[in-house]
């Protein structure tokens, strides 16, 4: 149309617009990154072994071994009963945490403890946990029961306090005004409007807990962790591997089963 | 009014099967509960005696001992290092593995079930585990916690990041095909800027969990603060113990801060 | 089995019962409701309802209607006044004796509030929580009594084929029937329904309340019913009370509320067509 004007040019704008932010950005993430590699230790001496020795780990993990089938099996069976015996009392106990935590139903002071319990029980990964029931309770499948169980009541309490926020408080409302107690009020009102997501919570614990209590028995918190951890410690990769895969395959399956009975509440 | 004579004035909230349905799937679980108690090897005095035990625990804790607490910060800024350096290998090794495990961009069925069984074999080995097989091969060292991270991590984000590539509108894909691009320009201008804000939040959230994870990887030998953890409680230092479980706590929360501006802001 | 005659005799006898109980009477006197610092909502009320008289509050949103009802079966905590229920107190309850005092003052929501996942039967049930103890409540053993008087009740608003449905797959309609055998449950002294009907089609509304007005009268219930329909207050309602700005401007008859009270209640803030003044939902604590 207007032969003498320039060429029209056309730039894709960037992500982030200012040029500031976006050099900024790059440089400091490079910076962050020539800082944290500079400071870590690494012992490049023993790292650089690492290709010979992974070949004999793999070379002696294969074919994985189920020789010793029995001890896989009393391994899982105790993992599966503290997954279990965890769950249940976690899911249990979570419930008055949950009412606890829940701002629009618990009393300030009692909010506020309920909170600190379910802050407390989250930080901690369940592996620290079970170190220090451990401890304070012997090896064996009791630590690893109560470990369990305070990551159930952190877990489970923390979604369940955020649901029962967010019911609709119309029906409590309904409730106080025909003058049924607080007790009555949260089981007419507030558990059936949470029951949903209370049974598909529990659902996904149980399948959680069951992933955990494969690594609880690392420090000694009982079940199939253990038998791993000695495997190891032997040198005997074939077993580790059988138990390895077997562990891959009850996961598989639990996560099937606790997907399919999730999809079935409605 | 009356339409139909309400043949009995008795109401019960369950009829007959579904009460039997109740108590049935009831005392299933009473059953399995009972076989798992009487069963699993616990030592009952030790439970009785558990809450006594933990107190006392408790009470050697207090109060809790400052006097390493420089050396806590190092392995705690470690520990982070950890976190952080894993999530950001992640993101490199995670995208290629979701964009063949999704059904729309796989290239072929062979990728679909490669990209499908790393995804699975990642995520069904905690990270402990991998920690173990990382040390045994490289030796102790943040080399093994930043590869164990890294490794649980592939599954965790692949599967999400799959997942949202599933779910992308079909259209803009299309309107792109039908120009006669190429299989890449198709990628870059109609999947990823749909998968985009997935993408942050997915990455977002796993450095939160890689926060709580890399904390532990210590107690197998693979760097951060668990390293210092498990030291002292083989020595029985339970003071220290205690200033490093309240530094964990605060470093969780300060994760949390974090990630939670970050998704304001970028999200 | 009881014959149909039988059984309209035995609600009768059931309605005529509950009507024995007395004349109620509500007494408000200089009711302030103010939240924090703001511009009190009500300045000052005085209204007194007696006998089986069937009072609409009318007024604009933020008139301050849906306060003063909730600050009756105190859902809201009044600033100051005193609202008397045949002569006991209710400002200054506390714990039990609120609830209490509560059982006897029935309460239709806007949102009908039902509990969703519960059958109708629970939550008509749920009308006697006041009264049950929570054991009782838990195991959903009711006293058979109630259980009989839900079933009247329900057949008398044409919903008892529904007992053991889900109260969430009902109809607008059901549902606020529902909502008002729930609170007739509870044999109260008094009926407060605030907006009734706004959440329901202009058919729906009117159902609801021809049903209201002619259960007031078969109970011989004292009913506050707060609502935005003029149209619906003249014929459903014997007397009419006019609220503006948190103070009563009106109080009369159906035939005294002309066009100048109308104007008086909504003018300069809203124009409602005088037949179908806008049923739109007024905020719940407006």
């Amino acid at each position: 149309m207007t032969p003498n004007s320039a060429v029209r040019q056309w730039r894709k704008p960037h992500f982030i617009a200012s040029p500031w932010l976006r050099w900024g950005l790059i440089l400091g993430v490079a910076a962050y990154l020539s800082w944290a590699l500079a400071t870590l230790p690494f012992d490049w001496e023993r790292i650089s072994q690492g290709i010979p020795r992974a070949a004999r780990i793999f070379g002696g993990g294969f074919p994985p071994s189920f020789e010793r089938y029995e001890l896989l099996f009393s391994g899982f069976k105790e993992s599966f009963q503290i997954a279990l015996l965890a769950t249940l009392l976690g899911v249990l106990l979570s419930i008055p945490f949950a009412v606890m935590a829940a701002r629009n139903i618990a009393p300030r002071p009692i909010y506020l403890l309920g909170r600190a319990v379910i802050i407390v029980s989250r930080s901690f990964h369940p592996v620290i946990v079970a170190i220090l029931f451990v401890k304070a309770v012997g090896f064996g499948p009791l630590a690893g029961i109560l470990t369990l169980t305070l990551y159930s009541i952190g877990f489970v309490g923390k979604l369940l306090a955020e649901e029962i926020e967010e019911i609709d408080w119309g029906q409590v409302e309904a409730m106080r005004a025909v003058g049924a107690s607080y007790l009555s009020t949260l089981i007419y009102a507030v558990f059936p409007q949470i029951l949903p997501r209370q049974i598909g919570l529990s659902m996904y614990q149980l399948d959680s807990n069951l992933r955990a209590s494969a690594v609880v028995g690392i420090v000694g918190a009982g079940g199939i962790g253990g038998t791993l951890m000695n495997a190891f410690g032997r040198y005997d990769y074939d077993f580790a591997f059988a138990i390895l895969l077997v562990i891959i395959a009850v996961i598989l399956v639990s996560e099937g089963v606790s997907g399919w009975v999730r999809r079935r509440v409605w | 009014m009356v339409t139909e004579p309400v043949s009995s004035r008795v109401w019960i909230r369950y009829n007959r099967r579904e009460r039997w349905t109740r108590w049935s799937i009831m005392l299933l679980v009473c059953a399995v509960l009972v076989w798992a108690v009487r069963d699993v090897d616990i030592f009952w005095p030790w439970v009785w005696d558990a809450p006594v035990q933990i107190h006392s625990l408790g009470e050697r804790m207090w109060p809790p001992d400052l006097r390493r607490l420089e050396e806590i910060v190092t392995a705690m800024v470690e520990t982070v290092h950890i976190a952080t350096l894993a999530t950001f290998l992640t993101i490199f090794l995670a995208l290629p593995i979701s964009w063949i495990s999704a059904q729309n961009t796989t290239p072929n069925r062979a990728c679909l079930w490669l990209g499908r069984f790393i995804l699975v074999a990642s995520r069904s080995v905690n990270t402990i585990i991998w920690a173990l097989l990382f040390v045994a091969i490289f030796g102790p060292g943040v080399l093994a916690g930043i590869l164990a991270i890294t490794f649980r991590s592939i599954g965790f984000v692949g599967k999400l990041m799959g997942e949202a590539i599933e779910e992308i509108d079909r259209k803009p894909v299309e309107a792109m095909e039908a120009t006669g691009a190429s299989r890449a320009s198709v990628v870059l201008y109609a999947i990823v800027p749909q998968v985009m804000p997935a993408f942050f939040a997915v990455i977002i959230l796993r450095w939160d969990i890689n926060i709580r994870e890399s904390t532990v990887l210590g107690l197998v030998g693979a760097g951060g603060i668990g390293v210092i953890l498990q030291g002292a409680i083989d020595t029985f230092a339970w003071p220290t113990v205690a200033t490093i479980l309240c530094a964990i706590v605060l470093l969780v929360l300060a994760g949390e801060a974090v990630t939670s501006v970050l998704r304001r802001r970028v999200l | 089995m009881p014959g149909p005659a039988v059984s309209l005799l035995l609600v009768w006898m059931l309605l005529l019962s509950i009507g024995l109980q007395g004349i109620a009477m509500l007494e408000i006197t200089q009711l302030v409701k103010r939240y924090g610092r703001n511009d009190p909502v009500l300045k000052g009320l005085d209204l007194t309802v007696e006998g089986n008289s069937v009072v609409s509050i009318v007024g604009a949103s933020g008139a301050g209607k849906s306060t003063l009802l909730r600050c009756i079966n105190r859902l809201i905590e009044p600033s100051s006044g005193s609202i008397k229920l045949n002569g006991d107190e209710l400002s200054n309850l506390h714990g039990q004796a609120l609830r209490q005092a509560r059982r006897r003052i029935g309460m239709v929501f806007q949102g009908f509030n039902l509990i969703d996942r519960l059958t109708v039967m629970e939550n008509v049930l749920a009308g006697r929580l006041g009264y049950v103890s929570f054991l009782q409540a838990w195991r959903r053993r009711f006293p058979q009594q109630d259980i009989e008087r839900a079933f009247e009740l329900m057949e008398r608003v044409g919903i008892a084929q529904y007992a053991n449905k889900r109260a969430d797959e009902l109809s607008g309609g059901e549902r606020q029937r529902v909502g008002v055998v729930r609170a007739l449950m509870q044999e109260p002294d008094i009926l407060l329904a605030d907006e009734p009907t706004a959440s329901l089609d202009p058919v729906t509304s009117e159902q609801i309340m021809k049903l209201m007005h002619s259960l007031a009268h078969e109970l011989s219930l004292p009913v506050l019913i707060n609502i935005h329909n003029v149209a619906q207050a003249r014929t459903y309602t014997e007397r009419i009370v006019g609220l503006r700005h948190g103070h009563m401007i009106f109080d009369g008859s159906p035939a005294q509320f002309d066009k100048a009270a109308l104007e008086e209640i909504y003018g300069g803030i809203e124009a409602p067509d005088e037949t179908t003044a806008s049923a739109t939902a007024e905020e719940h604590h407006g």
